[in-house]
């Protein structure tokens, strides 16, 4: 098995996809000979030929509001947008489109198509490159959400966005893109929609996160351990539809928890969580919830990333609390 | 000199060009403008007697919508607006479904198996794009349907107008855009929407032929129409049509047209009504007599009465039809939810 990075493991997914359906396509900016600004399409289009590896125009919404309609006629597409920060023109085809035209049809016209979409701070990228607005997407309802953190779900989690019969929003960690390795086939595979990973097991107290944090969180679990205590590592993977079950499971088991994400604090995705715990794991709890989240403020650029983005301090701070109370 | 819009059929009904269409398809699509012009009528009276949602009558463009549509193929694509009722009757979207869709009703988007005509769009814009990708997804799977989209004259001031024009030129997709400028975008006129001497001109920007016609002559419509369409299925590319006509009545049922605009102008652009041209040259060619058009108003009449009477009998929506449509399976937090929905309600009624 070859190990390799999460940007790797993406442009195999989609290699695999485009050799063995004819009816994918990937269709955005750069995404040809260039092979897009992270070079996740890589040599596809050179394999598969410029009618099914499209470069197109400067237009989100058109590749959005296009892919939607290749997908009614049956084909497949992988729109890439190159930042989440650049989606915004095309949320409008995503909310009043893509995620209605299956229940505005009651089934007649389904749009199975999937929008790749690098998110998240980290790189010291300019302004709006740093975006983790995924809360905004979660909340749109007939849209699946899902984030990869490591190679091994990034190929299967995609595969899977790829087949499945509905439009997925697949969200990539800019800086795991190439930070993470591991082995993994060089089969194709999937990795369900819909199913949290349980990283490792532990009973002390339940750490929750999702794409870019997974990291921190793994360094938070590592530290925590070196002082005896067995954190729960939970990576969600998918946004919509939550696995709230293993959650609720886990939380029941240890009585503490942490959710971290990279998003905004007010109306974040973390908050989504605690709300499902306390509804059903609330008589388990030892102590409050804690949220570790980026803040209500503009992501800072490059030289004030630091003070923004959650790290492996602030989750074993909050780890620690919960302990304590 | 201002450009004139391609006109074949004069308003007193003399032809100026050899018609497109000969004397039974003139009659066929004539009756099909009586069946829109009926159907706009019912719907608006429906309206006022509370048992439609708004409405957004049609009235005066009933050429633009058959004209154009009367050229499609059955499996050809549509990518329609709230306001296009009898271009996608035409193309066999059932009164049932425009009637039921306007009840307030989901169930009316459902198109019947072979019908390629998406659920009204809502959003002015945001639809023309598909068109695009639709036309594109076909050629791809190696078929030469097209995609024939219909907006108005305010739908070209939205940035989706500029994204779509451009991918279906840059992509050369058998996509035919039809902008049925009607004067008015709710209260904005025309001059107020764009300063340009007509939109058929911004074609040019595009690189794709634009075509400026009267949309309230049938003739000239089907004619440019079906250029247009028989260009896109030899893969010569996209067509910009701009009809030129005239919403005779309000936005919506929830309009009132006379807080911005003189009736005079109204009622002049209603004596250049689409149905009586045809009719007059019907009649001139002794193909119209007033037993025929007591016999087709009667027809289409009834048909459109079964459709309301059909669509006010539907069973009201249940819970299953709220939450069935989101997904291809229903996932486990929308269980969760209507768990919760029935919780609470058999508790709110304990």
């Amino acid at each position: 098995m070859p190990e390799v990075t999460i940007a790797q493991a993406l442009n195999m997914a989609l290699d695999e996809a485009l050799a063995t359906d004819p009816t994918v396509l990937i269709l955005g900016e750069d995404v040809g000979a260039t092979g897009g600004v992270f070079r996740i399409t890589d040599g596809l289009q050179h394999r598969h030929g410029a009618e099914r590896v499209v470069d197109t125009p400067v237009a989100e919404s058109g590749i959005v509001g296009a892919a939607f309609g290749l997908a009614i006629t049956g084909m497949r597409p992988v729109a890439e947008i190159q930042f989440l920060g650049f989606a915004y023109p095309a949320y409008d085809q995503l909310v009043s489109h893509v995620s209605r035209i299956r229940n505005r049809s009651r089934h007649r016209f389904t749009a199975p198509l999937v929008v790749r979409i690098p998110y998240g701070g980290g790189i010291g990228a300019a302004e709006h490159h740093s975006e983790s607005s995924e809360a905004i997407l979660a909340h749109t309802p007939g849209l699946k959400v899902v984030v990869a953190s490591r190679p091994y779900d990034a190929k299967g989690l995609l595969a899977a966005a790829i087949a499945d019969p509905d439009p997925v929003i697949f969200l990539e960690p800019i800086r795991s893109y190439r930070a993470v390795k591991e082995e993994i086939p060089d089969q194709p595979y999937l990795v369900p929609i819909g199913e949290a990973g349980i990283e490792r097991e532990g009973s002390d107290v339940t750490l929750v996160g999702y794409g870019a944090a997974m990291r921190d969180v793994r360094r938070a679990a590592d530290r925590l351990a070196e002082g005896g205590v067995a954190a729960e590592v939970i990576d969600l993977r998918t946004l919509v539809p939550l696995d709230a079950a293993t959650l609720v499971s886990s939380v029941t088991k240890t009585g503490r928890a942490v959710i971290v994400q990279e998003g905004h604090r007010t109306a974040g995705f973390a908050a989504e969580v605690v709300a499902r715990l306390q509804e059903d794991a609330l008589y388990s709890l030892l102590a409050p919830i804690e949220r570790v989240t980026g803040w209500d403020t503009v992501v800072p650029l490059r030289r004030g990333e630091q003070h923004y983005i959650p790290d492996a301090d602030r989750i074993v701070a909050a780890a620690r609390r919960t302990l304590e109370a | 000199m201002p450009r004139e819009p391609l006109q074949i059929l004069a308003p007193d009904g003399t032809i100026t060009a050899e018609p497109p269409i000969g004397i039974d398809e003139t009659r066929r699509l004539y009756r099909a403008m009586v069946a829109g012009r009926l159907y706009d009528r019912k719907c608006t009276a429906l309206q006022k007697q509370g048992r439609l949602a708004t409405y957004a009558p049609f009235q005066g463009q009933e050429a633009a919508q058959i004209g154009a549509a009367a050229v499609l193929r059955p499996e050809d694509w549509m990518v329609a607006t709230y306001r296009d009722a009898a271009a996608m009757w035409l193309q066999g979207y059932p009164w049932l479904n425009l009637i039921l869709g306007r009840t307030g009703d989901e169930r009316g988007g459902q198109a019947p198996d072979g019908v390629n005509v998406l659920p009204p769009s809502i959003t002015v814009g945001a639809h023309m794009i598909h068109a695009v990708g639709l036309a594109w997804g076909e050629r791809l799977q190696g078929r030469d349907r097209v995609a024939m989209t219909f907006f108005g004259d305010g739908a070209t001031s939205e940035g989706d107008f500029h994204e779509a024009m451009n991918f279906a030129a840059v992509y050369g997709t058998a996509t035919v855009f039809i902008c049925q400028n009607n004067g008015w975008a709710i209260s904005l006129p025309r001059e107020r929407q764009t300063v340009a001497e007509t939109i058929a001109d911004k074609a040019v920007g595009y690189g794709m032929p634009g075509e400026y016609v009267d949309g309230n002559d049938l003739f000239a419509m089907y004619a440019v129409a079906a250029a247009a369409v028989d260009r896109a299925r030899r893969g010569e590319g996209p067509t910009l049509i701009e009809a030129l006509t005239y919403r005779v009545g309000p936005h919506t049922t929830a309009d009132d047209p006379g807080r911005y605009r003189n009736q005079a102008e109204a009622d002049a652009w209603a004596a250049r009504d689409p149905l009586e041209r045809v009719r007059r040259y019907l009649e001139k060619e002794g193909a119209w007599d007033a037993a025929w058009q007591e016999a087709i108003e009667a027809d289409e009449g009834d048909l459109i009465e079964a459709a309301v009477a059909e669509a006010e009998a539907i069973a009201e929506p249940g819970v299953a039809d709220v939450f069935d449509f989101m997904f291809a399976d229903r996932p486990s937090h929308l269980d969760h939810q209507i768990e919760l929905l029935q919780r609470d309600r058999g508790a709110g009624r304990a």
